[in-house]
This record gives C-alpha cells, structure tokens and sequence, in this order.
C-alpha cells in the first residue's frame, strides 16, 4: 500500500485490509434468499409465448383455449397492458438526434426480434402456464429481417421502425480538425478492420421478478433481482401511474449483474401490470434458454481505425469509425448507445497524442437490444488502440513495452486532458508498465518464447494498457434526462447495545459491498466491523441513490458511508464529553470505547452512552438532545469521473495444428486509487479477467440469416470454466483520488477491460512466425486455421 | 421452462418395464440417468406420458468376465468406467475415454446403455463400442439378440433398437497383451462435447499391425468407422509416411456435416490432426 489512510497498526484500521465478505458464508450455506426462493400466499406465475420471428406482423392472437385451461387465471396481450402502462423511448437528451421507437411490455402489431415475449400466461404454476402457451395461436406475416451491419445501413433497405428513413439510432462525432494534417506528416500509420462478436453477460442466477400490488392499500411491493431499487420505484410508478410512496422495491439476494440487471426488460414490466390486473403477487424467473434471448446484449462492433506514428514511434495521431448495431430498440432507461460513446472517447487514453477523428454510427437490427455491461465500450477501444500500437512497434521494431513507455502520458504530468476531451486528475501508467515487467518476468518469458519457437511451439506474450471510468457524476446520465441519481445516500444509527446499523443505498451483488462498507463505518468510528450492520436494497428502507453501477459502490458509497460515520462519531463524542466532563476534542473512540484522545486510555464504552441516551436521558444535562442517528448524502463534486488505470499481461500458447488457444498466465497491474479491501479488490479484477478471457476466446451470440440465436444455451454459448481459468497474477499501485476524503476509485470493470486486448496482442504475437493475423474477438480456432490457412 | 406432466413407473425387471411400455404404445420413455432425457423433458423437446424408470432393475447392473467378453451392465454408472478394476483392465479404452464424458455430476448418473442407447454423434461412448468391436444385448418382445457395434448404429439419433426395445448389456472382447489403444478428442473445454474425437484399438505383432478399428465421433449423423484409414495401416509398421496415408483417407472416410461454427473442411481437418496425433502415439507403444 503506498498511501494509507490510516496505518494498519492502530486497531479498527480496516481500510486497506483483507476482512472476508460476511454475507459469503451464508450464501455458500445456502442461506441466500433470492427472489426465485420466495413464495408469497396467493402467488401466481407468469410465462411468456415468445416470438418465433426476427421481424414480423401480428396478424391475430386466438388465446381462448388457453384461457379455458385448468388453472389459468390470466392471459394478456400487448393490448391488455398498454392500458395501464405507458409507453417508454430509450433515449436521452445529451445524445443528441437520436432516436428509438416507444416500447410497451408486450407488442401489439409488430415483434422485432425472434424471442420477443408477445403474449403472457398468469397461472397456479409455472408448468400450467407453460402448457397454456402451447394452446396459444398466433399468425404472423413475415417482414424483411434486417440482421447484418451492412445490409442494415444499405440505401433503399428494410427499415425496421416505420416512419423512419433508415436504420439508424444515433451519430456522433469527435474531431479537433489536426488529424489530416498529422497523417500527412506522419512517417509511419498502421490500419485495420476489427470485429468484436456480440455477447451477453451469463449471470449465475438469471433475471428474477415477484410484483405484489395490493389493490386496497393502493401500494406495489416488487421483488426485483436489480441492482437499481430506486430507479425501478421511479419507473414503476411513472409508468403505472402509482405514487412514488407506494411503490417499493426489495432486491434481495442477487446472484451476479455485470450491468445487466440495471435495464428494463419487457418480461419485469409486464409482470408488474399482471399482478396490478390481477390483484394478486405473480411471480416471473427467466430460464436460460430465455435469458439468451431476451436479456441485453453487448458489443457488437465493427471498428475501422488507423494511427499515425513518427520516425522514433511517437503516436501522433488516431482516426477512427466505430460502427455498432444495438436491436431493434434503445434500451430504457440507459439507452444502448453509452457503449459506442465510450467507445470512440476512450480510444487512445493511455497516450498523449493530441490529434484525434471518431465518428460513431449506431445502428437498429432484428435481434434483441444491446446495452450497458460489465467495461461498456472499454475492451473495443482498449483492444484497438492496443492492438494498433502493437502494430506500430512491430513496423518500427521496437519492443511492445518500449513504445508503450515512450508514449503513454507520463505519471508527473497530470491533471491531463485526453485527445477525446476526458479529464484525468492523476494516473500511473508508468509505474504500472515497470511493475508488469516485473511480475512478468517478461525477459525471461521472451526467452522461453524463443527457445520453444526452435521446438514448434508458440507461444505469444501480449500487453495492454488501459483506462477505466469510475465514479460517473450526473455528467452520465442526470443531465440527458435520466431520473438516476449519482448521489447515494446513508442512514447511521448507534444501537442500544452499542452496535451500528448502516442503511445506504449502494447495493450489494455478490461483490461485496457490504464488507467494505461495513469495514469503512469500523474504521471510521472505532469499532470491530462485526458490530456494524449494513442494510442495503429496499427503496423503503434505505434513503434514495445510485446503487450499483459503473463502478460507483466504493467510491462514492464508501465516501457516503465515511462522512455519514464521521457524523455519527461526533454527536457520540458529544454526549461522552458531558457525560465526562471533557472537551469532545479530548477523546476519541478505539474498539467500542471512548478513550482519551492523547494517551488511549479507554474511559466509557459507547454501549454505555448508548444506554444512557436511549434509557436514561434523565441523567443528561437539561436541553441535551442525543443524536444517535445521523443520515448523510454525498454527490461527487470535482472530476466528472474519477478515472483508474492499468496495465494487463499475458502469456499463451497457440496450438497451430488445432487452432486452440491454452491461457498459460495472465498478470494486471491495476490502479483503483485507496484499496479498502485487497482480497475483494482482486476477486473484482479475477473476475473480470475471466470475462474478459470469455470474451476473447469463447464467448459469442451466433445468429442465422433469418435472425436465429443458433447459440442460446450453455451448452453452445461457451462461458469460461475453471479449467479454461489460468493463474492471474496482481499487483497494485495507489494514487487515490483527491476528489474524496477515501480516495478509493472503482474497480469492477478494469479486469473485463483489458484482457481480451491482452490475449489478442499475444495471440497475435504467436503467430508472427507465419506472418499470420487476426483482429476479431472471440478467436476460436476456426480464425486461428483460417489465418495460419490450414484448412 | 417446466416439464409437461408425465406419469411414472418404477419397474422391477426387464420384463415389467418392457410390459409398461408395450401398454403405453408409443407414448413411454425408458429412463436411466436422466442426464439427456430429462433436459429434453424440461425443454418440451420430448413430451411422454410415461417415464418408466429402469434403474431398479438388478438385471442391468454389474460388471462381470463372461468368457472371451466383459459384461457391462446397461445401468453401469460413468463414474463406475473410471472406478471398475475390471474395465481398467480388460477394457482400458473405456477407461480413457471416460474422463472426457460432460462433468463429475452428470457422469455420478448418466449410464452406458443410456448413452449407447441415445446414440448422439458427438458421444464418447457410442463410438468406443465401435472400436471395441463390442455387442450390444438388446431385450424385447420377441426376447434377447445381440447385435454388433458395426450393425447398431443406424442413423442421427436412430439405431437397432425397436420401439420399447431395452439395452441389456454391452459385450466388450476381453484386452489382450499384444493390443494397443488411443484415445484423445478435441473439445473447445474440458467436459464439452468434442469437435471431433477418435479411440483406436489396434492387434499388433512386434510393431506390425494386424488388425486396427479406428472410431471417431462428433464427425457426422453417426459414430463413424474409418475403415479407409484403417486399410492403409493393416500390415505395416506406423511410420511418418503410413500415417500420412492413413490421415490422407479419411477423406474418403469422413463427410463432416455443415455447421456454422465448424465448417465440414476444418472438421476434416482436425480429424487428420487428431488422428496423426493418436497413431504416434500408438505407435510409441502407446
Ligand atoms: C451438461 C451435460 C454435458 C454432457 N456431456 C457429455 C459428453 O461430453 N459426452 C457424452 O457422451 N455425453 C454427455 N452428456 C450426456 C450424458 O452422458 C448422458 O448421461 C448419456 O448420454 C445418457 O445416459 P443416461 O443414463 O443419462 O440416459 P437417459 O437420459 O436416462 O436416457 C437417454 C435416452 O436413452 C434411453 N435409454 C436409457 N437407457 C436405456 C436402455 N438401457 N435401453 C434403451 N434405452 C435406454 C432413454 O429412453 C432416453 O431416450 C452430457 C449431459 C449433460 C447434461
């Protein structure tokens, strides 16, 4: 740790410790209560008939022999619910000109993509529902199905939104008019064509939804696996006319969200207006094979770019076209163009280069919508700056450290404006490139790499640096419109007994939330984090916020719990001072006592002033008011984000023969500012390696021409397992953010954002040898024969 | 998704479950693991009205030496192909091959005569009864037979069995000092189904081969014998240029299907790999 907040010495220092998730060892007992564990008296279950068409006519919906099965008590139609609930459009205002046509729960005249819920069944049981959807019969008339980026963007083609001219969603530009100049002047520029499959995020457990409206009380209950409670209260109520008050939403235990439990989904709509229809809780869990096709995608991408480089390798320029197909809709409420945005802004990050063109171009298709997951944008922009860079060096003959260290913005040299306009207070690029030398071993590993060439064995060492965007502040989303705080809120209490219950509305996934939270409160006020409780996710529990999102939890939860503790602390400190006729100033609080601030020595546990307040307030002197809860909100201020960074490496070997890829090693360097828990710091970057390792070699949703996921299942959408998992190696570097108190910056995403860049430079570097090359994720070894020409 | 409902018989004997399903025409199913059936029951792929459940039926189990042959019991266990002693020694191929059937859990459950009797393309064993010049023991109405490997693989999916028929036991020859056996697959992840795998089983004098059975699997609507590569190798010692020949004839041998993933040409492809790979191998004494 190379700047503590507080030196590990002192007791109730846990930031910066490794303290294990509490919530971790009731979930392995099986103690976790998800929604699909919930039974509630009088519930009922809801299916859905899906579309089997990418793009087509509702002709007419015949549901009456379903309606007259055993058990059903309800089957709706788009036109049933388009009565109670209004229409949503997924855009916003600062994306200007673009566009998305309103959405209801379920179509009335038009499915859009093949696995589009059409009709829904309310039944006893899950399996009644089910048999009543097989009774259902729906005529269709086939409209052309737009599924390729081409032929979507082709003058005079189908055009999926009636009214509009063409297939497109959104543009955007960035261009500071030097970039011509530079190419003309440039010795050396590197070019190429990228593709990045499509995917989707694969949470263990999948979208889970109880909707309770109790008709008398006028109030909706919905129990809802999201990771944003308050922004569902809001759309609920907004779009189901009910008051805000009488709306609230639980997330229980969630099991895994990687951004996708953040959007509104046809299905969890719907079920919300079946229980308002029907009075009664009806519950939804989508199975896998539905989760394939109705929950967000992500990526998708066809990127062309070019760098312009000097004689001595300085970058001097980049030029890029992201073209990025998204569905037939923006996604509501964070629409699905912030990954094309983020893709064209993050480009190039890590570098000084002044000179920079994008244009972005996001374009509708027949399959279901594309949004917000785990890295938005950050592995696209990362894998082709990196990749381009890589390129360079090769043209140049330099080594791939060398020009990254020649050319990324030097650590001194901060605060610094990107080419693309984002504002970085302080990064450490390199110190994180000399640390990954390091740990990688990367002299020997080149001449291991050499000696097996001689052998036929090939194995490629790549690198990859990056840029992470954390703590977003509404510069994200509040100024287009979005009713979706960047705040968060804390609620702080001292118990009778002298414990401390936490209610902040920062939530917790499985990620851990709860351990830092509980582990910053300790910290702050003197306390064993055991006797802090932390209560998270229900809207009518815990005061309004963000919750999780863009890796937000730590940094700007965790400065929420701070300040809110540092509160509670002093009006603690209050009472002690009367009770011991001292100055507050005089004391202090270590391990549930009060102590004199200058020799430790403890003088009344807070237990005590607990029961004193509460109990005996009599004892107190005239007018003393004890305030044992304080609640606090904290929005960030200062830097519309607080950007991390770091630096990935990996080492693989290339099967030429089979076009199989074994992972041998991967290593990150990674800079989240405070580090609050070191062991949940690097379950974040693992995991998010993992996905990223998902993405580069394993993980794409395959459509036919008709626009069929031919690949919707686990058994054909290959996920990375244990065995596909190799040994990921950690280091840390610390430049904390001045911005907060905490200085802690977000780190869920810098895992997912680099690695598949990494593999591809190693990849890559591999097949140097046979001049062979590949720029499109996931590499599976029908790109590796097809490069190496083999078949 | 949730099952269609189904009724549910627990037979006894051969003859009870064979009765069960001769009343219930064709709309019953035999289950044994349950590790392919019930995902196609929960799926509403397959929708029966009868589940008769054969995994009480003692006639089933067991591994046993019967004469030249090992009796392997219809309800022998995939995690039992790795535990037996028996299969270790007297069918060895078996034995490699096992590890590389899906995961721990579903080998805890899933049969041999479930998996032979299911007959999926891309399946270890299927395939490895072909190598072994196994016999299949099949029950029915019209009492025992028992039909080769070679005979009992008809189709994608469809076999020897009748209707209502019932997989006994598998017949393997018994291992013998002067055989070898390979075997090896390539599968995107441990546990998956292959893109191509292939078992051999070869009948060598010295470093001559005398009789060679060479099965892949995940080639095609059935497990396929390459009975071209197979020829080019009987009589001769495994050098570099007869597996090359050998690896040459499977083109004649193999016609892989399209597929939008792996294209017939790179299935091929991986095929030859695989196989040049096994036969060095067998041909190191393997
Ligand atoms: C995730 C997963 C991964 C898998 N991976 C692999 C893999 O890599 N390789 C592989 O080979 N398999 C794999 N399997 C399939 C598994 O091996 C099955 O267990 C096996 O194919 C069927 O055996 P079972 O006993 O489970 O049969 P069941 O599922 O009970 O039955 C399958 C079919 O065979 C019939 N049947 C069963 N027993 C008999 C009998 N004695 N006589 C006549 N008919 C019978 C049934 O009626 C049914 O039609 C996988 C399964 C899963 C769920």
């Amino acid at each position: 740790m190379s700047a503590p907040l507080t030196s590990l010495d002192r007791p109730n220092s846990y930031i910066g410790r490794s303290v294990p998730r509490p919530n971790a060892k009731r979930l392995l007992a099986g103690r976790g209560r998800y929604v699909s564990d919930l039974k509630l008296p009088r519930m009922l279950h809801a299916g859905f008939l899906r579309s089997p068409h990418a793009h087509a006519k509702i002709v007419s919906i015949d549901t009456e022999q379903a309606r007259a099965l055993d058990g059903v008590h309800l089957v709706a139609t788009g036109t049933d619910l388009a009565r109670i609930c209004t229409p949503w459009t997924g855009t916003l205002d600062h994306f200007k000109g673009m566009t998305s046509a309103p959405q209801l729960p379920l179509p009335v005249d038009r499915v859009v993509w093949a696995g589009q819920a059409v009709v829904a069944v309310v039944a006893e049981s899950r399996a009644i529902a089910e048999d009543a959807l097989e009774l259902i019969e729906i005529a269709y008339e086939d409209l052309p199905v737009v599924v390729d980026i081409d032929s979507a963007r082709e003058a005079g083609g189908p055009v999926i939104n009636p009214g509009s001219a063409n297939n497109t969603c959104f543009r955007s530009q960035l261009d500071n008019g030097t970039v011509d100049a530079a190419f003309a002047h440039a010795t050396h520029v590197v070019e190429e064509e990228f593709t990045f499959g499509r995917h989707t995020a694969v949470t263990l457990e999948p979208r889970a939804i109880v909707a309770d409206y109790d008709p008398a009380a006028g109030m909706l209950t919905v129990h809802h696996a999201t990771q944003t409670p308050y922004q569902f209260q809001d759309l609920y109520s907004r779009h189901y006319g009910i008051p805000e008050a009488r709306v609230r939403v639980i997330a229980t235990d969630i099991g895994g969200s990687f951004g996708m439990k953040l959007h509104v989904y046809h299905e969890d709509m719907a079920v919300v207006g079946l229980s308002i229809l029907l009075g009664r809780p009806v519950k939804y869990v989508a199975d896998r094979i539905e989760s394939f096709v109705s929950d967000i995608h992500a990526r998708d991408h066809r990127v062309r770019a070019r760098m312009a480089l000097d004689a001595k390798g300085e970058i001097l320029a980049m030029d890029v076209l992201d073209l990025t197909a998204v569905g037939a809709f923006s996604t509501y409420p964070r629409t699905s163009v912030v990954e094309g945005n983020q893709v064209i802004r993050l480009m190039g990050a890590p570098y000084r280069f002044k000179n920079y063109r994008a244009s972005l171009e996001v374009i509708f298709q027949n399959k279901v919508q594309t949004s917000q997951y785990r890295a938005v944008g950050h592995p696209i922009a990362c894998a082709v700056t990196e990749r381009l860079v890589d390129m360079a060096a090769s043209k140049l003959g330099l080594d791939p450290f060398a020009i990254r260290a020649q050319n990324v913005i030097a650590d001194d040299a901060y605060p610094q404006t990107s080419a693309t306009g984002y504002r970085f207070e302080a990064l450490s690029h390199q110190a994180c490139l000399k640390r990954l030398h390091e740990i990688m071993d990367y002299d020997g590993l080149r001449a291991e790499q050499a000696d097996l060439r001689q052998r036929g064995v090939y194995r490629g060492i790549g690198i990859a640096t990056f840029v992470e965007i954390t703590n977003p502040s509404p510069a994200f989303y509040g100024v287009g419109g979005a009713r979706i705080s960047s705040q968060d809120g804390a609620i702080l209490s001292l118990t009778p007994s002298g414990e401390v219950r936490c209610m902040i509305s920062v939530t917790e996934q499985g990620q851990g939330t709860e351990a830092i939270i509980s582990q910053i409160v300790a910290d702050q006020l003197g306390l064993a984090p055991e006797h802090v409780k932390v209560i998270t996710g229900d809207t009518e529990v815990t005061p309004h916020g963000g919750a999780t999102w863009a890796c937000r939890g730590a940094g700007i939860g965790g400065e929420t719990a701070l300040q809110a503790t540092r509160g509670l602390k002093r009006n603690i400190l209050e009472i002690a001072a009367l009770i011991l006729q001292e100055q507050p100033s005089a004391l202090d609080i270590v391990d549930g006592e009060v102590v004199d601030a200058g020799t430790r020595k403890p003088r009344l546990p807070i237990a005590e002033i607990a029961r004193i307040a509460y109990f005996r307030s009599d004892t107190l002197p005239p007018g003393t008011q004890a305030q044992l809860t304080v609640s606090h909100h904290f929005a960030p201020q200062g830097y519309p984000f607080a950007f991390t960074n770091g630096i990935q490496g990996c080492s693989l070997e290339v099967d030429v023969e089979t076009g199989f890829i074994r992972v041998l090693k991967h290593f990150i360097v990674e800079d989240c500012g405070r580090v609050i828990n070191p062991m949940l710091v690097d379950e974040q970057l693992r995991g998010g390696i993992v996905q990223g390792l998902g993405a580069a070699l394993f993980e794409e949703c395959r459509y036919s021409e008709t626009g069929q996921l031919m690949n919707g299942s686990l058994a054909d959408y290959l996920v990375p397992m244990p065995m596909e998992m190799p040994d990921i190696v950690i280091a840390h570097v610390e430049t904390p953010t001045a911005d907060t108190e905490l200085g802690a910056k977000g780190v869920g995403e810098a895992g997912t954002a680099a690695a598949s860049a990494c593999v591809l430079n190693a990849v890559n570097d591999a097949l140097a040898p046979f001049g062979a090359t590949i720029n499109s994720i996931p590499i599976t070894p029908a790109k590796v024969l097809k490069a190496l020409k083999r078949f | 998704m949730k099952a269609r409902a189904f009724s549910y018989f627990r037979a006894a004997t051969i003859d009870q479950a064979l009765d069960a399903h001769a009343r219930a025409g064709d709309d019953a199913r035999f289950i044994a693991g349950g590790q392919s059936l019930v995902p196609a029951l929960s799926l509403r792929l397959q929708a029966p009205r009868l589940l008769i459940d054969i995994t009480h039926i003692g006639e089933l189990r067991g591994v046993s030496r019967e004469g030249g042959h090992l009796r392997i019991g219809a309800l022998t266990r995939h995690c039992e192909m790795l535990s037996e002693p028996l299969i270790a020694e007297f069918a060895p191929l078996l034995h490699a091959a096992a590890p590389f059937v899906a995961h721990p859990a579903i080998r805890n459950r899933g049969t041999f005569g479930g998996s032979v009797a299911l007959a999926d393309p891309a399946s270890e064993f299927p395939a490895m009864t072909l190598a072994l010049d196994a016999e299949i023991e099949i029950a029915g109405a019209s009492g025992r037979r028992r039909v080769k490997a070679d005979d009992f693989f008809v189709d994608l999916f469809e076999t020897a069995l009748q209707p209502g028929e019932l997989i006994t036991a598998v017949y393997v020859p018994l291992f013998k000092a002067d055989q070898r056996f390979a075997f090896d697959e390539l599968a995107r992840r441990r546990g998956d189904y292959a893109l191509v795998g292939c078992g051999i089983m070869a009948t060598c004098t010295d470093d001559l081969i005398d009789d060679i059975r060479i099965s892949f699997f995940s080639v095609g609507n059935t497990p396929t014998r390459a009975k071209g590569a197979e020829a080019t190798l009987i009589g001769s010692r495994l050098d570099a240029e007869r597996i090359a020949a050998a690896q040459a004839a499977l083109q004649g041998d193999l016609a892989p299907p399209d597929s939008d993933e792996v294209p017939p040409a790179m299935r091929l492809h991986l095929a030859r790999v695989l196989l040049g790979r096994l036969l060095g191998r067998l041909g190191e004494g393997a």
